[in-house]
């Protein structure tokens, strides 16, 4: 046996070993990137959306107004403008997260976003949103901790938007019939306010998409403000 | 490649490895800021949504 390769193949193999060891570490700090830092930072951001988003709502309440008049504020949002606040008591008594119009990347990043074309929140129809199950501050990060009968609560300028969870459904990415104006049944015309949730999974790939369907239960007008059962987080003894 | 890159770094052992600490922060720093989030929407370990976006109507005639 030699002393092995020498000179120049020596020193080429030695670089090129190299580079795979930091192409391999720069993967390494990308995956930690993607799983951390992307959370560090949007965590931040989105706080301090759902702060500004409070304090606009606070000012200058619709005394008194509840039904239809109560949604009519809300008839149509700007594309990636944030215009209401989920508050989830199953994933913790202070999770809330700002809901942007539209569900692209770029708004995927600062919060929960409304699936353009479908309903408003307390409207007949579907009101349909997306959030990140990783990264990104990972809002529906515990979308399979969702059981029958959890509330859901969106809020608005103009009032809090009570559902309650009915059943989720495990599909592959195109099923877009879990957007239709009755979930999963497209063609069907919507006589009850329905709300889907969708997010990856399982939960480190994108391989389906976990869908949770909710039903309307109340509209509470914001100068009525909104019951502390309601955002009691449930003990787990639902079914 | 890295055995170079130490030959050529000025000062004294001490001296050398603070500077190597000091690029590895500065290279993560450009990673996390500027590089990756330029590379992460060609990575599709992330997607939420169902697709194709579809235009529904909320109020079917």
């Amino acid at each position: 046996m030699t002393g092995g390769i020498r000179g120049a193949p020596r020193r080429l193999l030695g670089a090129f070993g190299e580079v795979l060891i930091t192409v391999g570490v720069l993967l390494l700090l990308f995956v930690a990137w993607q799983l951390w830092w992307t959370d560090v930072t949007a965590d931040r951001e989105q706080v301090d959306t759902v702060r500004s988003l409070e304090s606009d709502f606070g000012e200058g309440h619709h005394a008194g107004v509840a039904g239809p008049e109560a949604l009519a504020t809300l008839k149509s949002v700007p594309f990636g403008k944030a215009f209401a606040i989920v508050r989830i008591p199953r994933f913790g008594a202070g999770f809330a997260r700002p809901v942007l119009e539209g569900t692209d990347r770029d708004i995927l990043k600062q919060g929960v976003g409304h699936y353009v074309g479908t309903a408003m929140p307390g409207e007949v129809g579907n009101f349909a949103v997306a959030g990140h199950r990783t990264t990104y501050g990972k809002p529906f990060h515990n979308i399979d901790h969702l059981r029958a009968g959890d509330l859901i609560v969106i809020e608005t300028k103009a009032s809090y938007i009570v559902y309650a969870v009915d059943r989720h459904v495990l599909v592959r990415p195109g099923q877009v019939e879990v957007l239709a104006p009755v979930p999963q049944h497209p063609g069907a015309k919507p006589t009850a306010a329905w709300m889907t949730m969708t997010s990856c999974h399982p939960k480190y790939s994108a391989i389906q998409r976990y869908v949770v369907f909710s039903r309307l239960v109340r509209v509470i007008p914001r100068a009525d403000g909104l019951p502390a059962s309601v955002m009691a987080v449930p003990a787990g003894w639902k079914a | 490649m890295y055995a170079t890159l130490w030959r050529l770094l000025p000062g004294p052992r001490l001296v050398k490895a603070l500077q190597c600490l000091i690029l590895i922060f500065a290279v993560v720093a450009v990673c996390f800021v500027w590089v990756f989030p330029a590379v992460a929407p060609y990575m599709p370990f992330n997607d939420n949504t169902i697709e194709p976006a579809p235009r529904v109507s909320s109020q079917s005639p």
